[in-house]
């Protein structure tokens, strides 16, 4: 499967794992309950193993695990939910999170730009998309306002 | 006026492209409505009864002459002729073609105006005081804070999918004239203890259905920490402000939920975080002030004698300068109002030509520029006397002179049934019922300040609830039916109006109207204003007349 990780279509292996399935071989994403209660198998796991947050979880309780974790998945369940965009800001500037942060599920190419602004660098689109579109928005602007981000 | 940089000018070029590309793939069926919903939201259209609207910015009400003619030239070649200044000291379209928006928009890059976040769940417009600059009450010009916020808020990437739409207000005088305690931000320029100027912060006030007022979050905020404090409120709205309820969905709810307190608490420790990191430097808020510097006033201005003859000799000249002019910080200069409100007109309401013969009055009056005033009229700033008698006359000829500004005829009034889909009333038509009913100026005149305001249903958008006589439109089995409150205000006084009692039917609301206004004038204590005359005597004498027959 294809995604946009920093500024490149890239060909991708990463699988979420739902919490009543057993992980599968290779590297998996996990959602962050089962990262709390798992955390010492999973950390044994043949692959690597990364977590999916919802905009509604609370960062605080992995924030000491991160460095364990080379991938958050951030997953929208609609596109509006802007949640998520805090989320992204908080991990990457408060937890100072260094490792990958990959949006999931309904979000909209249109708002690739903004996205990756607010600190996510990978863009794994739910339904058929044209990457190459997508991947030009991310230069919409070239100029921004806010130093942050 | 701010005048754009380069980088201010891209901004908005790759806005247009990125809409126009945006407005093709969803006329090609490649984005469906709800995305393009969103997105076009966020560039300022709505999709209305008859056509798309199209809310353009104008930053805390600054116009120019040359933007002025673009409007114009907009509404000729792609509306029916005319716009409509809204209450946030915004211009509204009615009727333009979605194919054609993005071409709207690329002209109006031509003169460094857009339509970005004029809507949609984003940070909106930030308005002002439109005398700022001018007045004698100010203790600092706002308008270089409202371009540093503008800037800020402007393609914000972590804020642009709020829970809500979310306002921000600056006043920097004594008098509040910009309703900030109404607004998700208010801010108000004061000095502290040491003489310096910050900010005090008001959050969660709040029109709509459920109006309330800001409550005061920090006393004072010293100047250089504005952004990183405004980043925090946002932040912490953005992540716990409601989502799975609209009508629930503004900062004053999450205020009012959590309380003050807690919400304050919240703020601080997250402001605490970032607020060394994104400090405002003198030098930055010196260089956006550079663009507001006051225009070469003429010191001999007030040596002028004709104004003071013509004060004398022409009545009709001595009415509109004593109702439609306000004094001016520098002697020999007035401040004089454009009326949006004649009585035959919508309120707000602007024509083509209306707006070319504003821009060269501009010119040859108040130094090329304009400003609009969230009671929807217009206002020229710096005017000298001398010119007032000149500038009255070409303001008379085209229907600009009604001698009526901040009296009861100055309704503010929204689109109602003409043109919105969630109207219950048509509010235009009663405002025009209203003004049959005060055809006398000297009546009008003799009643004061008045504000009336009239929206056609609940969501409140010519804001009823703080007009010193509310009226709000009802539905009753299919029936335009009226509500009335009394002793609302936006002012310093922050105050939500009463209710008065039951509904009244449409046939009877102009009458009730009328009614008041009698009450009022027979239970004055001398020049006791209306609103006070409220205060004191509350609502029972109001009561008793307007339900009398029934
Ligand atoms: C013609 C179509 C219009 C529609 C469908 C419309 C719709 C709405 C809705 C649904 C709200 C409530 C939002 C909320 O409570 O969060 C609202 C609020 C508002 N609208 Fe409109 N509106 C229209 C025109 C206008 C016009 C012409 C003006 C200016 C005169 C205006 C100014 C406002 C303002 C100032 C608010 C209140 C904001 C606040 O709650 O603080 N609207 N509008
Ligand atoms: S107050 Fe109601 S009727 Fe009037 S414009 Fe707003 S939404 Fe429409």
């Amino acid at each position: 499967m294809q995604i946009i990780k920093d500024r490149n279509i890239i060909e991708d292996n990463w699988q979420f794992i739902a919490d009543d399935q057993l992980l599968l071989p290779g590297d998996c994403t996990v959602t962050l309950g089962r990262w709390l209660t798992e955390k010492e198998q999973l950390l044994r796991h043949d692959g690597k193993v990364g977590v999916r947050i919802e905009s509604t979880d609370d960062l605080e309780t992995i924030s000491c695990d991160l460095a364990l974790i080379p991938l958050v998945e951030i997953n929208f369940v609609i596109f509006s939910d802007g949640r998520a965009f805090s989320k992204a800001w908080l991990l990457k500037n408060r937890y100072h999170f260094s490792g990958e942060i990959r949006a999931v599920g309904n979000f909209l190419a249109d708002q690739i730009f903004y996205l990756s602004r607010s600190g996510f660098n990978a863009f794994n689109f739910e339904g058929k998309q044209n990457l190459t579109l997508a991947l030009s928005m991310l230069n919409d602007f070239s100029v921004s306002y806010q130093k942050t981000g | 006026m701010y005048q754009y940089n380069q980088d201010d000018q891209t901004l908005i070029n790759e806005r247009v492209a990125q809409f126009r590309n945006q407005t093709e793939r969803f006329l090609k069926g490649e984005l469906d409505a709800d995305q393009f919903r969103a997105l076009r939201l966020m560039n300022g259209l709505y999709i209305q009864i008859h056509a798309p609207m199209l809310r353009v910015a104008i930053p805390y009400g600054l116009l120019s002459s040359t933007q002025l003619r673009k409007l114009a030239h907009i509404a000729r070649k792609y509306d029916k002729g005319y716009c409509h200044f809204t209450t946030r000291q915004n211009v509204q379209y009615n009727w333009p073609k979605l194919e054609e928006v993005p071409d709207i928009l690329a002209e109006l890059a031509e003169v460094q105006m857009h339509a970005i976040q004029t809507s949609g769940n984003c940070m909106r417009n930030t308005t002002s005081d439109h005398l700022a600059g001018i007045c004698k009450d100010e203790i600092e010009d706002p308008r270089p804070y409202c371009e540093i916020i503008r800037q800020w808020t402007t393609l914000h990437p972590e804020f642009a999918y709020l829970p809500r739409k979310f306002k921000i207000a600056v006043s920097g005088a004594l008098h509040d004239r910009a309703a900030t305690q109404f607004h998700d931000i208010g801010l108000h320029l004061v000095k502290n203890e040491q003489g310096e100027t910050g900010f005090k912060v008001f959050v969660g006030g709040g029109l709509g259905r459920t109006p309330v007022i800001g409550q005061v979050i920090r006393p004072y905020l010293e100047k250089r920490h504005l952004l990183s404090y405004l980043e925090a409120i946002l932040r912490i709205y953005n992540l716990f402000g409601r989502r799975d309820n609209k009508y629930k969905a503004r900062i004053k709810i999450l205020v009012k939920e959590e309380g003050l307190e807690k919400f304050k608490s919240l703020v601080d420790e997250e402001w605490l975080q970032i607020k060394d990191g994104m400090e405002l430097s003198e030098e930055r808020i010196q260089a956006i002030q550079t663009h507001f510097v006051l225009p070469p006033y003429d010191k001999s201005a007030a040596a002028d004698a004709t104004f003071h003859s013509r004060l004398e000799s022409d009545n009709a000249f001595a009415t509109w300068v004593k109702h439609n002019t306000v004094e001016h910080k520098a002697p020999g200069y007035r401040a004089a109002f454009v009326s949006l409100k004649a009585p035959d007109e919508p309120p707000g309401d602007i024509t083509d030509s209306q707006l070319e013969l504003v821009a060269d009055l501009a010119d040859r009056f108040s130094f090329g520029e304009v400003r609009s005033t969230h009671r929807q009229n217009l206002v020229f700033a710096d005017v000298k006397q001398a010119d007032l008698f000149d500038l009255w006359q070409q303001l008379n000829k085209t229907k600009m002179a009604t001698p009526n500004i901040g009296t009861a005829t100055d309704i503010i009034c929204c689109p109602g049934l003409d043109f919105c889909s969630l109207a219950n009333a048509g509010s235009i038509g009663i405002t025009r019922e209203i003004n049959e009913t005060l055809d006398n100026l000297d009546y009008l005149h003799d009643l004061g300040d008045i504000k009336i305001n009239i929206s056609g249903c609940m969501n409140g958008c010519a804001h009823q609830s703080v007009g010193h006589i509310g009226i709000l439109g009802v539905d009753k089995k299919g029936e335009e039916w009226y509500q009335i409150t009394l002793g609302g205000s936006s002012e310093n006084e922050a105050a939500i109006g009463d209710r008065l009692g039951p509904s009244v039917p449409k046939d009877q609301i102009a009458k009730a109207v009328a009614t008041i206004l009698d009450v009022y004038v027979k239970n004055r204590i001398e020049d006791e204003s209306f609103l006070d005359m409220v205060k004191r005597a509350g609502l029972t004498p109001f009561k008793d007349q307007v339900y009398a027959n029934h």
